[in-house]
């Protein structure tokens, strides 16, 4: 698998820090792209180039180049990471680009992509040995070096704690109070609320699972799907014996309901809470009632 | 978009699977001219988006004129699990011989489709005993798959075939309407020997509907869904008395379990997405004042990038315009939240740190 960390952040170097590696921006002239390229450059995200089809030649805020296609923008600059900031139906192709122009690690913010495009893609960027984060996700943020994603700021803060999320929102919660209570995060990444994640929940895990600053990992989930069950299997499998602690979105969620993300639905049984929590405690991992609770467990946790 | 038994039934019919003679109907002037066209005895189902229904008591045999008369009411006006009937199918009985499960069904963990089967059908799927499984990539069904299929749960000859055929249609159904599933259950093989779908369900992906407008008629939202969808929200509709807004699913989907495990009874689940503005709050506080069972609003806003005053002046815009006048309990986390709560000082509005001291201060009113 290829790895996430070589590829967002690299080796050290000599005097211990990471490489600022180079990001474009796919759609950075929309409103939604301008404002959150402005949030990741003021974070420090080193952004060498935009992409908008029609607007090559010009320049976002007179410094970065704009290109009409990915192929361009990475011939001029050699970045391996892109985040997307398409509309949904311009998803297929603006992924496709990216795909076949030699970019290995896709951040997918938009939200409503439909399932039989996300596959397409998924199916592309395994031939291509690629990432795709998302769709519908936040983004990754490795705190203190490097943000590809949509999240704010504040919550986040350097650590040795991974946050697996499905949700945008709950990722900003907890890795706030994780925090607040002494925990920062060696990285974060959100999976997205869709039915097909590029980045599933076991494939997250496997890609932090093995680094050496990693302390622990939170997994918040959420109704919809099996990748909840499958991770805890997983676990449970290869024996990991760093803490976990989980949290799962949706317990009270009516069935056959879609609660907000495409993804959350439960359909009989499946996709449930309940069997998502039951699986979580079989593999050892506790689950918090509630988000403010997660800090709690992880401490308990941590000091077991 | 889930679709309702008569409407999965005609995407059936225009892909050439076999179904019951049925008519579908809202009111009972229609309903009575089906039954004559239809001719007696037949079975009146009712038209809900759960499933359960007859268990519930939502699918009647019906033999004359008096028991339809007694029955269509009935049946028009009954709940299952909440939801109220949307229409009702009359349907000639069906002389089975035996019942099969077969459905196309979007493995989420694989990414991909599966086929589901068994010659144990008419039953939920979770209870569905000797299922075969068989991965089909994007959906796409070739003969010979089809034939294992069919010969795993036991067909053969003309039954063989007819399933194929069947399973091939389901397949061209789910590609071109981009079902995550379509489900024939029960299958079944009938006296004569012909396979039939009794019973069918199919979900599409709602993230397609903008290329396909041909399903929009299928569309059963309420005209509160449908304004909460052009504002961009997602808005699931429940018969109790709190309106739990906030931003990103997660989240809401969390202070919605916390609602109920303290005691609290939610009428709305209001997402406004990712971001929060002045104007998307003041829409959504537009939207719970038409609904009139909400005694009392509980938001939970994580701002992240948005500042909370931009959200505290939508309440203040809500007040001074006379937009809702029950308490709101509220607990906004972001930037400038003192300033905030200075602003909201004189008003319905209680701002909390917490959003568990907020859900308190919302269950407490509105199980007064």
């Amino acid at each position: 698998m290829t790895d996430i960390y070589e590829i967002i952040r690299g080796q050290k170097d000599a005097d211990g820090n990471y490489q600022k590696k180079p990001v474009i921006v796919q759609g950075i002239t929309g409103k939604y792209g301008s404002t959150h390229t402005k949030l990741m450059l003021e974070y420090g995200t080193n952004i060498v180039a935009g992409v908008t089809p029609g607007k090559g030649g010009q320049k976002f805020e007179d410094k970065i180049p704009i290109f009409e296609s990915v192929k361009e923008a990475v011939d001029a600059t050699g970045a391996e990471i892109s985040i997307m900031f398409v509309p949904a139906k311009f998803f297929l192709g603006a992924a496709k680009d990216a795909l076949e122009s030699g970019i290995k690690l896709l951040v997918a913010i938009p939200e409503h992509v439909p399932i039989r495009d996300a596959m397409e893609v998924i199916e592309l960027a395994k031939k291509k040995d690629a990432i795709i984060i998302g769709p519908n996700t936040p983004g990754v943020i490795i705190p203190g070096l490097i943000m590809v994603g949509i999240m704010p700021a504040s919550p986040f803060s350097t650590g040795r704690v991974a946050v697996l999320s499905k949700s945008g929102t709950l990722l900003y919660e907890i890795s706030n109070n994780l925090t607040s209570a002494g925990f920062g995060q060696n990285i974060t990444i959100g999976i997205g609320g869709d039915p097909i994640n590029g980045t599933r929940m076991i494939d997250a895990f496997d890609m932090v699972k093995d680094d050496p600053e990693l302390q622990a990992i939170v997994i918040v989930g959420e109704i919809g799907g099996d990748s909840e069950e499958i991770l805890a299997q997983h676990i449970i499998d290869i024996g990991f014996k760093k803490p976990i602690v989980g949290y799962i979105a949706g317990r009270q969620a009516p069935k056959e309901k879609r609660m907000g993300h495409a993804g959350a639905i439960v359909m009989g049984n499946y996709g449930s809470a309940e069997s998502k929590i039951t699986m979580f405690e079989k593999a050892n991992i506790p689950v918090a009632k509630r988000p403010g609770e997660v800090a709690v467990l992880l401490s308990g946790k941590m000091n077991s | 978009m889930r679709l309702l038994e008569y409407q999965a039934k005609e995407l059936f019919k225009e892909f050439g699977i076999k179904t019951p003679p049925s008519i579908s109907s809202k009111n009972i002037e229609k309903g009575r001219k089906d039954a004559k066209e239809l001719g007696y005895p037949f079975v009146i189902k009712v038209q809900v988006p759960v499933g359960g229904r007859g268990k519930a008591g939502g699918i009647q045999r019906c033999n004359s004129d008096d028991e339809f008369e007694l029955k269509y009411p009935q049946l028009l006006n009954m709940s299952i699990k909440g939801e109220k009937t949307r229409a009702i199918l009359l349907e000639k009985m069906a002389d089975v011989e035996k019942e099969l499960y077969l459905s196309l069904f979007l493995n989420r963990s694989k990414r991909c489709y599966t086929i589901i089967a068994s010659s144990e059908g008419g039953v939920e799927i979770e209870s569905v005993r000797n299922q075969t499984i068989r991965e089909v990539g994007l959906g796409n069904v070739d003969v010979q798959t089809a034939k294992e299929v069919a010969n795993r749960i036991g067909l053969k000859d003309s039954q063989e075939e007819q399933f194929v055929e069947m399973l091939q249609k389901l397949s061209k159904l789910t590609i071109e309407k981009e079902a995550e599933l379509a489900e024939i259950n029960p299958l079944a093989i009938l006296k004569d020997g012909t396979l039939i779908a009794l019973d069918g369900k199919v979900m599409t992906d709602d993230n397609s509907n903008f290329r396909h407008d041909e399903l929009q008629q299928y569309q059963e939202k309420s005209e509160l869904e449908k304004q909460a969808e052009k504002n961009g929200f997602s808005l699931v509709e429940l018969e109790g008395n709190i309106a739990v807004i906030g931003n990103g699913a997660g989240l809401v989907m969390s202070t919605f379990d916390l609602v109920i495990d303290n005691g609290g009874k939610p009428a709305a689940f209001l997402d406004i997405g990712g971001g929060a503005t002045t104007e998307s709050v003041y829409e959504a506080l537009k939207l719970i004042s038409k609904m009139k069972r909400v005694k009392g609003i509980l938001v939970n806003l994580y701002g992240g990038i948005v500042k909370t005053t931009t959200v505290a002046e939508a309440f203040i815009q809500a007040y001074d315009n006379n937009l809702i006048n029950i308490p709101v309990f509220a607990r906004l986390m972001g930037t400038k939240s003192k300033e905030a709560k200075e602003m909201l000082k004189d008003t319905k509005t209680k701002m909390f740190d917490s959003v568990e001291e907020a859900i308190n201060g919302v269950v407490m009113e509105t199980n007064k």
